[in-house]
């Protein structure tokens, strides 16, 4: 490398640059931290939605699905499950339907990924698919593209 | 090699390199899953062999950074370790929580989120291991001298700590949640482990070229600016669909496409080393997987992550296998290939030998790295036909896109045994032949 950059100069443009853009980072993250935090004004929290995350978190769903396009690739994306479900029409219909879907788990069909069963109880069930359905509510930008997920 | 602390770097590449075996068994009955989903007993599902896939490959990875840390900073510093025995001890805790932790997995014993599902015991666990480490290595650096690399490698590796401390924050609110998710991994990869990553090049390319250090760390720290100015503001990429603000389509675009400079001037840098050098160092498998590790890294970061990375196209291959893709190549490209390499260049020297066994080790190379190529292809495929299938037409649901590329998934897997065979190979290379030259 030339002499026209010295060692001097170039750690003081280092540690100066990642200074500044770490700054940036954290100002954009705080605003959208702010936005965020905001959802639950219209789309609350509730102890159900928070008691399913923890399914969620401790049955490790996201080790097969995608939800909001992260987590694994082995199983669909769960986002718009609720909708898939038919939920936005006959909100109790899309309900009985997951539950028997859980009930069904797993398929043994030897050509279909296959999905563990939990032996979930109907207030887990209850849990799960009201943290399901408050995932459908989120505004991701029109993602995804489509129903089918 | 003349310290003689150098020595316990052994004990971590050798458990490094029995994870990556680990890794890769499952990496296949991962594979496997997909093209037979009934073969494998009810207590292995998808998910808990997904999850031992990606800790191990963590673990190990970050095995190999200490191993290589604690051969090169008595080198860098001029000084013996502050602790051999802390050191050991740092070892034995870090190997034996990594397996309670997969016994656990097999027992259903997981919480957390994707990469970081360890239970909260095993987190806390794995802080004790930083500090440990950071506390011998910091001391180390202290009392000796200080260098370009010695600085970098210390700053990366404080980063790899820091940002891991949020694994320990899971809010209610999923978006949030995602946000700093993103936090420990893309921080991870994309920030200080390639600071980490581009310090142990620097040393190579130091000892292996004998390029004048004042060259090498300029170098360095061109490429670990680059590396933070695009690679922070580059974390918007992961904000697009989750429920965060239109303006990271903008941010995260313009950034992460700009990720790719960094790890094209590590391939500048390497490839006109060792033409400055012109030394022609006895390691050539070493030299093979330093000069490899760039150019992979370039185009499983650079060129594979580029193609999805644009607001505009990532709308549409978002959480697909084209992520599955890139996840391979750029993982195996930067940062098993770095360790590979160091771990090729330090064995010999800490078992106070010539190198040897290159012939084996450079096999090991070409199978290895064709397989994961292979394998990269392959999920690209698959992921462009699910795509256009669900995303783009949207006549098909995974389910159904999953009957139309199952070809792609057997490919994958053969190319799978192909690495496992390279990687048996690259084991046999490390055994040293008959005795000690000088014991
Ligand atoms: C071992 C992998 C695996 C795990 C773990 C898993 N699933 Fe699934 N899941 C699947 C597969 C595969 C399908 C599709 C099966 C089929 O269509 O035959 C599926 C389908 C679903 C569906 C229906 C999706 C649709 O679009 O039709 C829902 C809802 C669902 N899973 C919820 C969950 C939840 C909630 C959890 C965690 C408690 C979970 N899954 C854990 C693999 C898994
Ligand atoms: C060595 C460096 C890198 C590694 C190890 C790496 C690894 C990964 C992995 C494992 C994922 C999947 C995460 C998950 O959802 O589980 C991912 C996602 C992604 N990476 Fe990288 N990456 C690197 C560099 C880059 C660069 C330089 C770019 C851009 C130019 C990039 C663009 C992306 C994008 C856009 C995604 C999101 C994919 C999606 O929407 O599903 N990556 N990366
Ligand atoms: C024997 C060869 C391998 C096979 C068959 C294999 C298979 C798999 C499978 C099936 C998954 C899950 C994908 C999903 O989410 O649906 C996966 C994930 C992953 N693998 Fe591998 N793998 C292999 C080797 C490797 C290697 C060598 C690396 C890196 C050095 C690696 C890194 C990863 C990463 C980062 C993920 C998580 C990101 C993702 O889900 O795509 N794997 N692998
Ligand atoms: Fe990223």
């Amino acid at each position: 490398m030339s002499e026209v950059l010295t060692k001097a100069a170039a750690r003081n443009i280092f540690f100066g640059g990642t200074v500044f853009f770490f700054v940036v980072f954290l100002a954009l993250v705080a605003d959208s931290v702010g936005t965020v935090s905001k959802i639950t004004d219209k789309h609350p929290i509730t102890p159900s939605v928070a008691a399913g995350k923890r399914i969620w978190e401790k049955k490790a769903c996201f080790d097969c699905h995608t939800l909001m396009g992260e987590g694994a690739r082995y199983a669909p994306e769960l986002k718009n499950v609720w909708q898939r479900f038919g939920g936005d029409t006959d909100a109790e219909g899309a309900r009985a339907n997951l539950k028997a879907w859980f009930a069904a788990q797993p398929s043994h069909d030897p050509a279909r990924h296959q999905m563990p069963q939990f032996h979930f109880s109907d207030q887990e069930l209850e849990q799960i698919i009201d943290f399901l359905k408050w995932n459908s509510e989120i505004d991701t930008q029109n993602w995804p593209p489509h129903i089918v997920g | 090699m003349k310290y003689e602390s150098q020595k316990v770097a052994k004990l971590y590449f050798i458990g490094a390199l029995t994870l990556f075996l680990a890794q890769v068994a499952f990496g296949l009955l991962g594979g496997l899953l997909y093209v037979a989903p009934t073969a494998l007993p009810d207590f292995l599902p998808f998910n808990v062999v997904r999850m031992i896939h990606t800790n191990a490959l963590v673990v190990w990875l970050l095995m190999g950074f200490f191993g290589a840390t604690y051969y090169l900073i008595p080198e860098e510093t001029e000084s013996e370790l502050h602790s051999v025995g802390l050191a050991k001890l740092q070892f034995w805790v870090f190997f034996i929580a990594a397996l309670v932790a997969v016994v656990g997995y097999l027992f259903g014993n997981y919480d957390g989120r994707s990469y970081l599902e360890q239970p909260i015991y095993i987190k806390v666990g794995i802080v004790l291991v930083a500090l440990m480490f950071l506390y011998n290595i910091s001391m180390t650096v202290l009392k000796g001298r200080k260098t370009v690399i010695s600085n970098i490698l210390l700053l990366g590796l404080w980063g790899v700590a820091v940002f891991f401390l949020f694994a320990f924050y899971l809010p209610n609110n999923v978006v949030l949640d995602k946000m700093f998710w993103w936090w420990v991994v893309h921080l991870w990869v994309e920030g200080v482990w390639e600071l980490v990553m581009a310090s142990i090049m620097a040393f190579l390319m130091i000892k292996m070229t004998g390029v004048d250090r004042e060259v090498v760390e300029k170098w360095l720290y061109v490429i670990v600016s680059l590396t933070l100015f695009t690679g922070i503001l580059g974390t918007g990429h992961h904000y697009y669909w989750i429920g965060t603000p239109g303006y990271w389509q903008w941010i995260g675009s313009i950034f992460s496409a700009l990720e790719v400079i960094p790890f094209f001037a590590m391939v500048l840098f390497t490839f006109s080393m060792v033409w400055k050098g012109g030394r022609d160092h006895p390691n050539k498998a070493a030299m093979l997987w330093s000069l490899g590790c760039s150019v992979m890294a370039f185009f499983g970061a650079g060129v594979w992550g580029f193609l999805h990375t644009l607001a505009p196209v990532n709308y549409y291959t978002h959480g697909t296998q084209i992520t599955a893709a890139h996840g391979h190549l750029a993982f195996y490209g930067a940062y098993a290939m770095i360790n590979l390499a160091m771990i090729t260049y330090a064995m010999p020297l800490v078992l106070g030998r010539e190198p040897y066994h290159q012939r084996l080790n450079m096999w090991s190379f070409w199978i290895i790295t064709s397989g994961v190529v292979f394998m990269t292809f392959a999920l690209t495929f698959a992921g462009v036909v699910q795509v256009h299938l669900q995303r783009v037409m949207g006549i098909m649901t995974y389910m159904e896109v999953q009957d139309q590329i199952g070809l792609f998934y057997w490919m994958r897997l053969g190319a799978g045994v192909f690495v496992v065979l390279g990687l048996v190979l690259y084991l046999l290379s490390m055994v040293p032949p008959g005795r000690a030259k000088s014991a």
